[in-house]
């Protein structure tokens, strides 16, 4: 062949070009933030196995600034993350009703509601206790 | 009708001359209801009669003339300039390497569409009269809107998978794979999934979703591959607790993959 | 110079050419295809048909009724025999691809479903929604993928046949990528090269429907039949042309002039009620309707837009959403796409735009040319089923049922053949070589592929348009002529190698040029109206004389000739063409 087709290279930076690619990484890379959230948790449960002394501490150290900040954080990338997720849901399982497919809506208000019991539960079996 | 002066920013390649692709700019005097593609054809007959392009249909079927025009993959044909400023950059798909102009090498999709078995494999002929398959409007629907692709390859133009992983099966095929996977009439899913659940199939995607945003017929490839993850983890579990269902070109890596 | 030996070579890759390569390549696994197309297969134009498959499905149908609507659909100029052994063959044809996986549109048994089309007494058009073309071509491309056999050679332009010693030996076409000519020796070759809408300029067809396949055949000396029939199809969007099918009309649509007039009743087709109703009003032939726009268009009562010229109105507000949706969901998004217009809320303006060239390379035994080797199909071809009017939805049919045995029929008399002769495959390549070289060298005139291609679009827009008469022809033949002339003095301005559009443009520009005159020629001798070829001067049928197909033979530089062969009659007499009544 004679011909010399030509090849652009994708830039290192391509996910910082558009505002799609953005998103995506931004969905992605707040699964860290789960991970660290995660982690922290194993912590308490760990300083909880020490004794009463050392989970005080944990408490403490959550309740600094520096854990508050941190809490914060959690919050914000923990919501984005589980929203990204929920909200494409429909593309991953659609939902049958009869012969028709039901709207995406469907799907995604589905989780949110899942989400709100869940929830609700752990918060009203906190309360009891 | 009114006329609209444009000017048409267009990247040029010709590779017995140029190193490098440069922006060529064309001053085009337009009509109002044309679309990218009409100002194209008047370079070309107007203009500059060296300017590559392909078309045909003009009537968003045919899948030709797909390029990105102001950063967006699009199908140059149903690319309104109401909807666009007064310069205009257009550019061949990206993730292809580009033989000329606006016109880019398919070779790799081509094989790739081939590598999916995108046709039926039967389950036995249907024993009808009339020698055709029963399908209800359910059966239809579940694999329909997975056939409207044009193969216009827009889809990979904005994976960033596919430009990434040169392997990568892409969305068009997998979306394909997937509308036959979900065919009543068919039973060829394992003999896909040596390709599909592979590890230039379906777990190299990691849901990005851009191919079903810019998709000019809403065939949602994201949704197609999503769903074959799904059907293609399934199956590896069963095979798991039930040995004995274990069938030739299992799912790979399957639960190793990210859903 | 490469030379690719293969047993079959087809050209042209849409819904007849991919029908005969999976056809050779199930017969016999051995026999090398070589598929050559300017476009990669899902490009072709079969893409763009919409509303369907014409094939007898209902209990209450039968072959005869399909046999009957097409022949006084084509108005008795079709060959009967080739009639009948096509409609006996479109229902297995089309249940072939169903289990090839067409998503064919379904009753609420699950049966495939059929609709109306016009100048059909009954339903028995296939549809996938509005993109049945779309359908078929990517079942037939795919299913074609699992075959090895089937080499194929994307975006190759073929130029010229290989014929020598009283026989096809081959084809050479230029591979677009690199601009290199390549030799392909083979043993047979079949034309599946589509229509040549494109020499006029307000058509359906897209930009590669330029003849090159009738006119390498013409070229090669093998006659082009019945070229002066040109169909109109009636509902085109003013502007760009795109079509909206005919199955807009077959699910209820109506046409209304400026007065919201149904017009088609004053044409013959009435009474416009009770509707709908086959065989009538807009369920009328293509032909009688784009001649009844052209009469309301004279009376000063089609609908003046200020952007667009004369109109008419396609009205489908009355089917409601949901069926729109359902049924006719593509031209509903191409309406409101390209004239802003929606179907739903408002009526679509339309005129006549041309739609299909019925005349095409002249078949002597449904497939096979009078070259020996040299087979085709499809649209390029001329069996002759569509008479001087095709049937709507008859012609994805024929591409899969003349496409599959013209396959077969290479496939079978390929031992007979023999080899290629080497010397003279390599004398022809030679020449082939040396003409594009010319071509290639040629010195700036002045003229240009662009302006050429302008004035022989206005030439036969305006003497072989709708209506004609022989001054009309007389201009546009002398005109066709002058371009003729003048295209040998048209040089590339683009001189480079690889994926060089200036010269594809170039190539078919000189097919266009020649189908355009064939057609002029052919329609200037036909002194008669009869289906799509309707002369002012000479407004009736008539039978005594032109029962007969046109045959345009080859002349080089000088003007086709044109002959008459007899249409052959088996069991339906010509008669009045009758639609409308109470049927």
């Amino acid at each position: 062949m004679s011909n010399r087709p030509y090849v652009r290279p994708m830039a290192p930076s391509w996910y910082m070009q558009e505002g799609r690619y953005v998103r995506y990484m931004v969905r992605e890379v707040t699964c860290l933030f789960i991970a660290l959230h995660a982690l922290v948790l194993i912590v308490g449960a760990f300083r909880l196995s020490q004794g009463p002394e050392a989970f005080n501490g944990y408490l403490q150290a959550l309740w600094g600034p520096a854990g508050i900040l941190l809490g914060l954080v959690l919050l914000v990338t923990t919501v984005i993350h589980s929203c990204t997720w929920f909200n494409l849901t429909p593309k991953a399982m659609p939902l049958w009703i009869g012969d028709k497919k039901a709207p995406g809506w469907i799907v995604v208000a589905a989780h949110y509601g899942g989400w709100a019991v869940v929830s609700l539960v752990i918060l009203v079996l906190v309360g009891s206790l | 009708m009114g006329e609209r002066q444009i000017t048409l920013e267009v990247m040029r390649y010709r590779p017995e001359t140029d190193t490098e692709p440069v922006f060529q700019t064309y001053a085009v005097p337009c009509q109002e209801e044309w679309v990218v593609l009409d100002a194209l054809n008047y370079v070309k007959d107007n203009l500059d009669r060296s300017l590559s392009f392909r078309w045909s249909c003009h009537m968003a079927v045919c899948g030709s003339c797909a390029m990105v025009v102001n950063g967006t993959p699009m199908l140059s044909c149903k690319a309104f300039l109401r909807d666009l400023p007064d310069t205009i950059q257009v550019e061949p798909l990206r993730n292809f390497p580009i033989e000329r102009d606006l016109v880019v090498v398919l070779d790799d999709f081509m094989e790739k569409l081939r590598s999916v078995k995108p046709y039926i494999v039967p389950k036995e002929a249907p024993a009808t009269p009339d020698g055709t398959f029963r399908q209800s409007t359910k059966q239809l629907k579940m694999f329909k809107p997975f056939a409207m692709c044009i193969n216009c390859l827009a889809c990979y133009s904005v994976c960033p998978q596919y430009g990434l992983n040169e392997g990568f099966a892409g969305p068009a095929a997998l979306a394909l794979a997937h509308r036959y996977n979900a065919d009543s009439r068919d039973v060829g899913r394992k003999a896909r999934e040596d390709v599909v659940a592979s590890n230039v199939g379906i777990w190299e995607c990691t849901f990005v979703g851009a191919c079903s945003e810019v998709c000019p017929k809403d065939v949602d490839p994201a949704a197609a591959i999503q769903q074959t993850k799904i059907a293609s983890t399934v199956d590896y579990f069963t095979d798991l607790i039930l040995p004995g269902r274990k069938v030739k070109g299992g799912p790979g890596k399957a639960a190793g993959g990210k859903a | 110079m490469e030379v690719i030996e293969t047993d079959v070579a087809i050209v042209g890759a849409g819904g007849a050419g991919l029908s005969a390569a999976i056809a050779v390549a199930e017969r016999d696994p051995n026999l090398k295809i070589a598929l050559l197309s300017k476009v990669y297969p899902m490009r072709s134009h079969t893409c763009a048909a919409e509303g369907g498959a014409a094939g007898v499905a209902k209990d209450e149908d039968s072959l005869d009724k399909h046999f009957d609507d097409t022949v006084s659909g084509g108005d008795w100029l079709c060959d009967q025999d080739a009639v009948e052994w096509f409609v006996e063959r479109a229902p297995k044809e089309l249940a072939r691809i169903e289990r090839w996986g067409c998503p064919w549109s379904r009753d609420a048994d699950g049966k495939v479903a059929v609709r109306p089309f016009g100048g059909m007494k009954i339903e028995r058009t296939w549809y996938a929604a509005d993109k049945t073309g779309f359908h078929i071509l990517h079942t037939l491309f795919q299913t074609s993928l699992q075959f090895p056999s089937i080499k194929r050679y994307d975006e190759y332009y073929s130029t010229d046949l290989i014929a020598a010693d009283g026989r096809c030996q081959g084809v050479m076409a230029i591979e677009m990528r690199s601009g290199q000519l390549k030799t392909f020796a083979a043993k047979t070759v079949i034309i599946a090269t589509g229509g040549a809408g494109r020499v006029f300029p307000f058509t359906t067809n897209g930009a590669i429907k330029t003849g090159d396949g009738m006119a390498m055949a013409y070229r090669a000396g093998v006659p082009l039949k019945d070229m002066e029939f040109v169909q109109y199809h009636p509902t085109g969007l003013p502007g760009t042309g795109i079509l909206m099918t005919e199955g807009c009309r077959g699910e209820g649509g109506i046409l209304v002039n400026k007065d919201g007039y149904r017009y088609l009743q004053d044409y013959g087709l009435g009474p416009p009620d009770p509707w709908p109703r086959k065989k009538a009003m807009e369920l009328g032939p293509r032909d009688m309707l784009s001649q009844a726009f052209w009469h309301e268009q004279q009376k000063g009562r089609t609908i003046q837009s200020a952007s667009y010229g004369d109109v008419v109105h396609l009205d489908m507000r009355h089917l409601g959403q949901a069926l729109i949706d359902e049924r006719l969901p593509f031209v509903r998004d191409l309406a409101r796409s390209y004239l802003g217009v929606d179907m739903v809320t408002d009526p679509v303006p339309v005129r006549p735009v041309v739609h299909y060239t019925m005349g095409g390379i002249h078949m002597e035994n449904l497939v096979e040319t009078p070259l020996k080797g040299l087979y085709a199909a499809g649209e390029c071809a001329c069996v002759s089923i569509n008479g001087s009017n095709r049937l709507g939805s008859n012609s994805l049919t024929e591409c899969l049922v003349f496409g599959r045995e013209a396959g077969q029929r290479a496939a079978e008399q390929i031992g007979s053949l023999g080899a290629v002769n080497d010397t003279l495959v390599k004398e022809r390549a030679e020449a082939s070589r040396q003409a594009l070289a010319d071509l290639h060298m040629r010195p700036h005139s002045g003229e240009s592929v662009s302006g050429i291609r302008r004035e022989m679009h206005d030439t036969m827009e305006s003497g072989a348009g709708i209506y004609r008469t022989a001054d009309s022809l007389a201009q546009t033949c002398t005109d066709m002529a002058n371009l003729r002339d003048r295209f040998n003095r048209v040089a590339l301005e683009d001189k480079s190698a690889v994926y060089n559009t200036d010269l594809i443009q170039a190539l078919e520009l000189q097919s266009m040029v020649e189908i355009a005159e064939t057609m002029a020629h052919s329609a200037t001798k036909r002194t008669e109206s009869r289906g799509s070829h309707q002369r002012l001067d000479f407004a009736q049928r008539d039978d005594e004389v032109f029962l007969k197909h046109s045959l345009a033979t080859y002349n080089g530089q000088a003007a086709p000739t044109i002959d008459y062969r007899d249409v052959v009659i088996t069991k339906s007499q010509p008669a009045a063409r009758v639609y409308g009544g109470d049927v």
